[in-house]
């Protein structure tokens, strides 16, 4: 169990009247629910509000139409795409089909195992890495932690470059190997750096007691450490999932050409740029039952769903992630 | 700062005031140091130092193994690389690798700085950068003050989740989502045919608007994202601020002008100023995706003109030149810009 705080003290909402027994009111009546209005302020003129309204709709619409579109599109027969021209925006008839198509296999089937392979393994192994990094350096006045803190830090600031680091990893054999996709970018100094700032906090009563108990570091970090850091370690699993999940740069650059080990990501570049040859095939492999478009919209909309799903989790708590943005020494 | 040895060196200090040495361990750890030493014994306390150091690095031997995985892996894919940028000064060959490859001095830099197409990547990135920072600057702070103004927690608190999803998705993503509505048989597009404009103007190709092309991105990306700094700076203002002001008989765009807006004042300073250490090496990705659609007249930057030259046509070592000429000046603008902030009295990346 992850326990976590709540986000944002929400404010016991008071008090609108809703109309009774109407669940969509007494949703939008909790969610409209004001705090109370400070009494300086005053109250905004009924064109203000209207502008502000406007506004935030816009910022909404602009934000959930793109979305909204490519989902319902990938949902539509060819009959539907045909009448709307193009993308579909008011859906005449759904159909399955381009996720059947993708869940009875082929490139995009496949395209979407690799993406959750690559991502689940490379989270495994960042987190490991980055919570043992993180405890290493834990300890105020162990030996060498700030050395070792500045060997890390240096990599932030300057790299080598894109081209020497792909001839390092070409000499090791990573060309097309999928760990070329995980270990060039596997830890990454500033969660580390977040995680220790964390670890460090944890209560030292509670360390010196299993110290005197007889615990070692590793049932210390197991059995102490990690379970009083769990939000810190959740958020930054996620943001490590995330990061997998979007990467595109390494798969152009370790394996530009294998596309029969392409991940989600490359697949949705080629079908940007290249016309979408290796979509279409896909498509084409199921006698045309299939649109196009539906298929291509589909590959986009299996991209979003993972980011979907987690968002919420990471959601709550990246205000304080952002903030702690700050690198202590 | 450097080494262990700043939290050693205080102690033969003390030992030559005759008092007991204080270790430095933690409460609990092992505590086999407290030897006291003559005073005044300066190769003994040279010696007892280095027993001391031998002790925490076998009372922390385990720490140290834990980190070793970390230092690993940035080892190889980290400082193994910067190592490896001295092909930037060799005419390196694949079969001959770092060690047999001819030297040839700076001649790599000669041709870089005299290549029309390097200079061309180089003002473009300047171009590409101005435009989208006075474009997407001022964006999450009018957004942070619209959201921050909402009384409705509830509301605020789910139009701020929507407007953070996209942080999530990677630039492919937001690429091919602007490409559904902009591009060729687009959303917009099949609109405007449908309302009888038959050659619609297609945004996600043109060259000359492509500056405003990734600065749309750029804003539909990270713009939710980024007010949280500044959603948090507002929430560190004192509402008696405001309160004093409106008793003065202060109104809203008075007190927007005189409390808010210096309330932000450090923070955008701040942020404008990070900003300006990355301002050759960013929008990599964004500009990578897009080279095809728009021309490599248009979206060369400098770190695609490095990726270009170095893995796509081959010449590793003049890639790497230009890679070694990023590297350089990004950690000259970085250390730059955490002056300046330091001068505004901000902590920038890292404090003095």
């Amino acid at each position: 169990m992850i326990t976590t705080e709540p986000a944002q003290a929400v404010p016991p909402a008071p008090t609108r009247p809703a109309p009774r027994g109407h669940v969509v009111g007494k949703l939008s009546a909790r969610v409209l629910a004001t705090e109370q209005r400070p009494s300086w302020q005053e109250r905004p003129r009924a064109a203000t509000q209207g502008a502000k309204s406007g506004a935030l709709t816009v910022i909404l619409l602009v934000i959930a139409i793109p979305l909204y579109t490519i989902v319902v599109t990938s949902f539509s027969t060819q009959a539907s795409i045909n009448q709307a021209g193009g993308m579909v925006i008011w859906p005449h008839s759904l159909s399955l089909a381009a996720y059947q198509a993708i869940v009875s296999g082929g490139v995009v089937g496949r395209a979407l195992l690799i993406s959750l392979g690559v991502t689940a393994v490379g989270t495994c192994v960042s987190m490991i890495v980055t919570i043992l990094a993180a405890y290493g350096m834990s300890r105020a006045g162990s030996f060498g932690h700030r050395t070792i803190l500045w060997i890390m830090l240096t990599t932030m600031f300057f790299n080598g470059g894109i081209i020497p680091l792909f001839l390092v990893v070409s000499a090791l054999g990573g060309y097309d190997q999928y760990w070329a996709l995980i270990a060039p970018s596997a830890v990454s100094v500033f969660n580390v750096i977040v995680m220790r700032s964390f670890f460090a906090g944890t209560a030292q009563d509670l360390i010196d007691s299993a110290r005197i108990d007889g615990a070692d570091d590793w049932r210390i970090l197991w059995r102490i450490v990690l379970p009083t850091s769990r939000a810190v370690t959740a958020v930054i699993a996620l943001f490590y999932a995330v990061g997998y999940w979007n990467s595109w740069f390494n798969i152009m650059l370790f394996m530009p050409s294998d596309s029969a080990k392409w991940p989600l990501q490359m697949v949705l570049y080629d079908y940007l740029t290249q016309n979408s040859q290796m979509v279409n095939s896909a498509a084409a492999g199921f006698q045309g039952a299939v649109p196009t478009l539906a298929l291509q919209m589909a590959v986009v909309t299996i991209t979003i769903v993972p980011v979907l799903i987690v968002y919420p989790f990471v959601q709550k708590h990246f205000t304080k992630g952002v903030l702690l943005g700050a690198v202590k020494g | 700062m450097t080494d262990a040895a700043t939290s050693t060196a205080s102690q033969p200090r003390a030992n030559v005031a005759g008092s007991p040495p204080v270790t430095a361990s933690p409460p609990g750890a092992v505590a086999g140091t407290a030897l006291p030493a003559p005073a005044g014994a300066g190769a003994r306390s040279r010696r007892r130092r280095w027993w001391d150091g031998v002790t925490r690095l076998r009372r922390d031997r385990t720490l140290l193994i834990m980190t070793l995985p970390a230092l690993a892996l940035l080892g190889v894919f980290g400082y193994a690389p910067m190592l490896g940028l001295v092909m930037a000064f060799q005419d390196y060959d694949l079969y001959d690798g770092f060690l047999h490859s001819p030297w040839v001095g700076l001649a790599n830099f000669q041709q870089l700085f005299t290549d029309p197409g390097f200079w061309h990547a180089f003002w473009n990135t300047l171009l590409l950068f101005s435009v989208q920072m006075a474009l997407f600057f001022p964006v999450p702070i009018a957004l942070a003050i619209l959201l921050d103004s909402l009384l409705a927690r509830r509301l605020r608190s789910i139009i701020q989740a929507v407007v953070t999803l996209p942080h999530f998705f990677s630039f492919v993503l937001v690429v091919t989502i602007f490409n559904e509505v902009f591009g060729g048989a687009g959303l917009l597009d099949t609109f405007l045919r449908s309302h009888g404009v038959t050659s619609p103007f297609d945004f996600m190709t043109n060259p000359g608007t492509f500056k405003f092309l990734v600065t749309s991105q750029l804003i539909w990306k990270e713009g939710g994202w980024s007010t949280i700094v500044y959603l948090a700076a507002l929430s560190a203002i004192s509402p008696a601020l405001h309160e004093a002001a409106a008793v003065d008989g202060a109104g809203y765009w008075r007190r927007l002008r005189h409390i808010t807006l210096p309330g932000l004042k450090g923070i955008t300073v701040l942020l404008l100023i990070l900003n300006l250490g990355y301002a050759l090496t960013f929008g990599f990705e964004q500009m990578l995706i897009q080279l095809p659609a728009v021309g490599s007249g248009t979206a060369q930057v400098i770190t695609t003109f490095s990726f270009e030259n170095g893995i796509v046509a081959g010449n590793y070592s003049y890639g790497a030149a230009a890679g070694l000429f990023l590297g350089v000046t990004s950690v000259i603008l970085i250390v730059g810009a955490n002056k300046v902030a330091h001068l505004f009295g901000e902590d920038g990346l890292y404090r003095r």
